[in-house]
């Protein structure tokens, strides 16, 4: 148990502070490199929370490619150190405003609900997490109880999709497309003429 | 109580031990080994100076790269510089960690094997992204860019690749994949994504023909332009070890594992071990022939195949697998 909160305060930790650079970091790319530490340390926390499905999709999705498509855009930004801190007064006040609404709709949460007891939760949900691997859990409720959430979330997914397509897809009669089909079956005799130019004449 | 830990955390490090030194030896005779078939397809010698028939020429050339001078650019992000071949070649060494060499010769046998090691190859990207961004240069960043765009696209088709497997095996980890294959290696009913596998793993280790991150005859030498020394042996390492480590991934996915070509008298009492060698070096031969053989691929025509070839036809196969076990009820478990 001693290794166990040991690797729980190490993850936190290297967790909290890596998200803490985030929002400090003078680097934007540096940011996004803390929040991808971040991440991984989120994964660790479920490893040991023994959700270890749920830790590999994490660094799957989020790192792999979110975070990739992240540092893609960020690296491509000219960054402006002097306009950065501009930036940095003129929100303040809306930054300052979304955090103190989290911590009271957290405080909130804390106040009406009921958190039961954490030793009879162990008990029960790693009773039956240890049988049957955490994989087939998910997929048993994930289609069968939560089928509408999952679908609605598809939808969603589905039209940022769309509308992220409809929004780059500009100039479409004047973007150059390869007919690839075209290209295998193009023969010499297409594409290639051979002239016998007399001298001084030029085609 | 102490004692104990301590002598479980030196049981972990020997077996981690086991495993790095052959795959690192490995890697030394792999880069021998593609120079030497390089060159018998080009009809020349290759290397043959070091050692008996040059076998020593790799350790040679480490030897000679880890006493240069390790140049740190004046206008690079020292601390990335440094990070991003350290966190290349951890990402490939970590991910042995998984890899069943024979029944339980494993160190570690967690539940979602696959999913880790599909975790760790879409960690790869980091590496590189990093290089050339703190490399403050136009060629690594121009790598950069196209590796991070290759990478993600590539790696799109191998996950629904593995998910065609995974719906044939009904578990994530990678001892039950390779005991589902005992009747048929699924190389043979999953034959087009093996080959969709094993082309996207040449895309993913950004090796020719889809070698564009470090396209010398465009991009100098891609993403590692800057690097010299001990941080390009890392890289150089890290390429390699990576390739095995596809190459071990095909062979669990598609090609039996440890599983013996046929059990019958003779071939089944070779050592699951040596089976597993014999099918990594076989699918190593494949991508040192694919080198050999094809000229690179364009940009546009290497982002074609991978969204417009292999992700329909990936996406495809995954319908029609699960709706052939379920029709026939199949479905394992």
């Amino acid at each position: 148990m001693i290794i166990y909160s040991l690797t729980f305060y190490l993850f936190s930790t290297v967790a909290i502070f890596s998200a803490l650079m985030v929002i400090s970091a003078k680097n934007p790319v540096h940011s996004v490199l803390f929040l991808i530490l971040s991440f991984v340390n989120a994964a660790g926390l479920f490893v040991l929370l023994g959700a270890e499905f749920l830790a590999m999709i994490l660094v799957v999705v989020y790192v792999g490619a979110v975070a990739v498509l992240f540092l893609f855009v960020v690296m491509m930004l000219d960054i402006n150190f002097v306009k950065l801190r501009e930036g940095f007064l003129q929100y303040l006040p809306f930054g300052l405003l979304l955090g103190i609404v989290l911590i009271i709709e957290l405080g909130i949460l804390f106040l009406t609900k009921n958190f039961p007891d954490t030793s009879s939760f162990k008990e029960d949900y790693f009773s039956n997490f240890s049988n049957v691997e955490n994989t087939k859990l998910i997929g048993s409720v994930l289609y069968t109880k939560y089928f509408f959430l999952f679908q609605v979330s598809g939808i969603i997914l589905l039209v940022a999709m769309i509308g992220s397509i409809t929004l780059t897809l500009r100039n479409k009669d004047r973007s150059k497309k390869q007919v690839i089909s075209e290209q295998n079956t193009i023969k010499a005799s297409k594409s290639i003429i051979k002239k016998q130019i007399n001298l001084g004449e030029g085609i | 109580m102490l004692y104990d830990y301590i002598l479980q955390l030196l049981i972990i490090v020997a077996q981690i031990m086991a495993v790095i030194a052959p795959v690192l030896i490995s890697v030394a005779f792999l880069v021998y080994a593609e120079r030497k078939i390089l060159a018998l397809i080009q009809l020349r010698k290759g290397p043959n100076v070091v050692g008996p028939f040059g076998l020593l020429q790799s350790f040679a050339d480490a030897l000679k790269l880890i006493t240069k001078e390790n140049i740190l650019p004046s206008g690079s992000n020292k601390i990335v510089f440094l990070l991003a071949p350290i966190i290349t070649m951890v990402l490939s060494l970590a991910a042995w960690a998984v890899i069943p060499f024979a029944p339980g010769w494993v160190i570690s046998d967690i539940n979602v094997g696959i999913m880790y090691l599909f975790a760790i190859s879409s960690l790869g990207v980091y590496g590189i992204i990093m290089a050339g961004w703190a490399s403050n240069s136009k060629y690594p960043f121009l790598g950069a860019l196209r590796s991070a765009a290759q990478m993600v696209s590539y790696e799109v088709s191998i996950g629904f690749v593995i998910i065609t497997v995974l719906l044939c095996v009904g578990s994530l980890n990678l001892t039950k994949i390779v005991e589902a294959q005992q009747t048929v290696w699924f190389a043979i009913p999953l034959l087009p994504m093996f080959i969709i596998f094993f082309i996207s793993a040449l895309a993913e280790t950004n090796r020719l023909p889809f070698d564009l991150p470090e396209d010398e005859s465009t991009l100098v030498a891609g993403f590692f332009t800057e690097y010299s020394s001990a941080s390009f042996v890392l890289f150089f390492l890290a390429e390699y070890a990576s390739m095995i480590l596809m190459s071990a991934m095909t062979v669990i996915l598609f090609l039996g594992g440890w599983l013996p070509l046929f059990d019958i008298y003779p071939l089944n009492i070779i050592p699951g071990v040596i089976w597993f060698t014999i099918k990594i070096m076989f699918v190593l031969f494949l991508f040192i022939w694919v080198r050999g053989t094809f000229p690179r691929y364009r940009y546009d025509q290497l982002m074609r195949l991978g969204w417009k070839v292999f992700l329909p036809l990936s996406l495809f196969w995954v319908v029609i697998t699960a709706g052939f076990l379920v029709t026939f009820d199949i479905v394992p478990n």
